[in-house]
């Protein structure tokens, strides 16, 4: 069971991430938004919202570095690993907080707002309980990592997850011992891959590439359409041509 | 030069009646659907006023338009680029649905199925948001019609600016209008402008704007973004939508509902040639009192030898060129300068104009004669302020609204002494600037409005734009996925070919 949970679903979980998220990409663009209810209600969210995202996407990208980035590198850079530990506790546990106060707001807004409620679906319900629940559980592994310093218990998380990402037998193994609070941690989170791309939770995504876009990628402001299939040098290269061969007095008698 | 066309857009004011036949047709076709409830892609409201939404015309609260910066620089007043997205996760801009109202319905179905009762069944409203009574109604769509409320609520309207108001409280002095609005397909877009999905785009052939709703993300920038609050967003579906210009209607030559419907015929669709490469300066004028000017000298004159040429060289369709040269909103606009843009001061260079209204003159029973200036009613003492007419549609300068209502009441005496008198009295024409056949031109479009003088509406060039077999077997209009056949064997992922689309190119 342990080997499944931690050897197999891993890999369960982030296949449908991945092909679900491309296949909604593509086949439903239409489903692909934020879902945002602001306009509904906007107390609570102004708050809530930026705490709840600015949290989460600090633990998101505190885990992604922190879990990946090969001990070796840690090791060269002369930081120890009880001193990354102390950084991943105080880091994650600030932006934990944070992130679990804004949830909270939004939850209750959710829960209670009788218009947020009633334009709620199942899903918008319970994947925001889940993140909570993942929030409280994350937060529950800080007072067993204060229990031991020596960062022993994380690097066996960071080989675990750089085994998996490496396609590597026997990761499972690797964590048999942890305490529960992080087996239930890690299970939620990638249960939470699993249904990523059949909630809202897709528009993280477009959070991510939106941006980029948006800053680089398009000059200036202004977006303008054609739908005309020769572009325009196209067409003023046609006209020049045709100017050319019948002379431009044609024009000036029209 | 960069020739482009579009369908441009002008209301007369001067008779529009308040009927709401716009709105309620508008509303039939584009927003009878959860979630747009509550949104009116064509509204009328009563001025002064504050408006729908509240307090709409107020950009220090809504950040809407564009602020020109000291170097002559322009961005959204929300911010440049990176602000915007640092307001991604909650827009500090944006109204709340109570800005607008909350949609309501009544029970009707009360008054058939009441029990036996000694009181008389009456249907109650209900939310259309929750479903819950409600017990008041706080608000709806045209909450201050002919002049509904306080008048210390209604003057709040901004266009008030400059003006002293106090004395249009009084009842001998009251004064309204009524301005019907959409969406005014800019040309410098402020909703696409903030979109950081790239979701809202201008179309090159004709002009519209329009959001795309599978690339739309419900990022929500696109509603603080627009000065005119006329981007709403769709509760249900979590996308923008807007004012769509009646497209289908537009490309196959028909006018848009509104303008179809409209009872007042006051309102006119028209090609206007425009050079692309002089947005972006036009836009940046120093004063905002320039901008009106500046958005002429974007036009081009669809009769000048060397726009024609460089419209055929842009690949403007010769039907185009010809539509353009008879536009009666290119007349208006240009040759009689009687129609003026809505608020050019958000630097949004808006495509729909309006014809500003004639109005009793002011206390003209009471003193027993008429103010007059060589002749003519002196507009400045008509009952609408010039100075509210100026603060609405040329960002507060006033000559160019008196020289319009000035050509509009010579239009008056001239065709009073022509259909009276049997005299073309030429010097009544030229002491506003006209000939008497300009004049009687404009009585023609303006006044007599038939309906080929409101419309002259080229169709769309679809051979240029779409190969006919790849829209073969194609759904026309749906949200989403639904001309889906419920099965992936023809798309790119799950196997087989994908039809190989002529997609829209970007052009920036």
């Amino acid at each position: 069971m342990h080997d499944f949970l931690f050897g197999t679903y891993p890999y369960i979980a982030l296949s449908v991430l991945l092909i679900g998220s491309i296949a909604r990409y593509d086949r439903d663009p239409f489903t692909w938004k934020t879902s945002s209810s602001q306009l509904l209600r906007r107390r609570q969210l102004i708050v809530g919202s930026v705490l709840f995202h600015v949290g989460v996407l600090v633990i998101f990208f505190g885990h992604l570095i922190g879990l990946l980035t090969p001990i070796a590198v840690f090791d060269a850079l002369g930081i120890s690993h009880g001193a990354k530990q102390l950084l991943a506790v105080i880091a994650g546990g600030v932006a934990g907080v944070m992130a679990l106060i804004g949830g909270g707001m939004l939850f209750h807004r959710r829960w209670t707002d009788p218009r947020i409620r009633a334009t709620s679906s199942f899903a918008d319900i319970a994947i925001l309980a889940l993140l909570l629940a993942q929030l409280v559980l994350g937060i529950g592994t800080i007072f067993v990592s204060l229990q031991h310093l020596d960062g022993h218990e994380m690097t066996k998380f960071m080989t675990w997850a750089q085994m998996i990402f490496t396609f590597q037998a026997g990761a499972a193994d690797q964590i048999a011992d942890a305490a529960l609070v992080f087996k239930l941690h890690l299970f939620l989170g990638l249960t939470i891959f699993l249904i990523f791309p059949f909630t809202r939770l897709a528009h993280v995504l477009s959070g991510f590439f939106a941006p980029v876009r948006y800053l680089f990628l398009r000059p200036g402001y202004q977006l303008v359409r054609s739908r005309r299939q020769r572009s325009l040098a196209d067409r003023r290269g046609a006209y020049d041509a045709k100017q050319g061969r019948r002379g431009p007095a044609s024009t000036a008698a029209e | 030069m960069r020739v482009r066309a579009q369908i441009g857009k002008v209301l007369n004011l001067d008779k529009c009646i308040g009927c709401h036949t716009c709105s309620v047709t508008c509303k039939n076709v584009w927003t009878s659907r959860d979630g747009v409830e509550y949104a009116w892609f064509n509204n009328v409201e009563t001025k002064p006023g504050t408006g729908y939404p509240t307090d709409w015309e107020n950009q220090k609260r809504w950040n809407g338009g564009w602020v020109r910066s000291a170097s002559g620089k322009l961005q959204p007043k929300q911010g440049a680029k990176w602000r915007i997205l640092a307001n991604i996760f909650a827009n500090p801009a944006m109204p709340e649905i109570d800005d607008y109202y909350e949609p309501f319905d009544f029970d009707y179905d009360h008054l058939k199925s009441a029990p036996d009762m000694t009181a008389f069944p009456t249907a109650r409203p209900r939310s259309k948001i929750t479903g819950e009574r409600m017990e008041k109604i706080e608000k709806g769509p045209n909450w201050e019609e002919i002049l509904g409320g306080e008048f210390a609520k209604r003057s709040q309207d901004y266009n008030f600016e400059n003006v002293q108001k106090q004395i249009y409280g009084e009842y001998e002095n009251t004064f309204m209008m009524y301005l019907p609005r959409l969406c005014e397909h800019c040309l410098n877009p402020t909703c696409s402008a903030s979109c950081p999905s790239g979701a809202i785009y201008k179309r090159e052939e004709d002009g519209i704007v329009l959001i795309d709703q599978e690339k739309c993300r419900g990022w929500r920038m696109c509603i603080s973004g627009c000065p005119y609050k006329k981007v709403y967003y769709n509760w249900d579906t979590g996308k923008s939508e807007k004012c769509t210009f009646c497209y289908p209607r537009i490309e196959s030559g028909q006018p848009t509902v509104c303008s179809e419907t409209c009872v007042g015929r006051i309102r006119y669709l028209g090609v206007i040639l425009y050079d692309a490469d002089k947005i972006q300066a036009a836009a940046s004028a120093e004063r905002e009192t320039d901008l009106y000017g500046a958005q002429l000298d974007v036009f081009l004159d669809p009769n000048d030898p060397e726009v024609i040429a460089a419209a055929r060289r842009d690949g403007v369709p010769e039907d185009w060129i010809e539509a353009a040269k008879v536009s009666p909103v290119w007349k208006m606009a240009m040759d009689w300068k009687v129609a003026f843009p809505l608020h050019p001061e958000y630097r949004t260079l808006p495509m729909v104009w309006y014809i500003p209204p004639l109005s009793p003159i002011q206390n003209a029973a009471q003193a027993g004669q008429i103010a007059m200036s060589d002749q003519m009613p002196d507009v400045r003492s008509l009952r609408i302020p010039v100075k509210y007419l100026a603060n609405m549609l040329t960002a507060g300068d006033e000559e160019p609204i008196v020289h319009a209502l000035e050509r509009m009441s010579a239009m008056r005496l001239y065709m009073r002494a022509l259909s009276v008198d049997g005299v073309r009295d030429e010097g009544i024409a030229a002491r506003v600037g006209m000939s008497g056949r300009m004049i009687e031109d404009m009585y023609k479009i303006m006044a007599i409005a038939d309906y080929e003088d409101r419309f002259a509406i080229p169709t769309a060039h679809r051979e240029q734009n779409e190969t006919g077999a790849d829209i073969r077997g194609g759904c026309g209009f749906t949200d989403g996925n639904g001309c889906s056949s419920g099965s992936s064997g023809k798309t790119t992922l799950f196997g087989g070919k994908k039809k190989t689309f002529a997609l829209p190119q970007e052009t920036f």
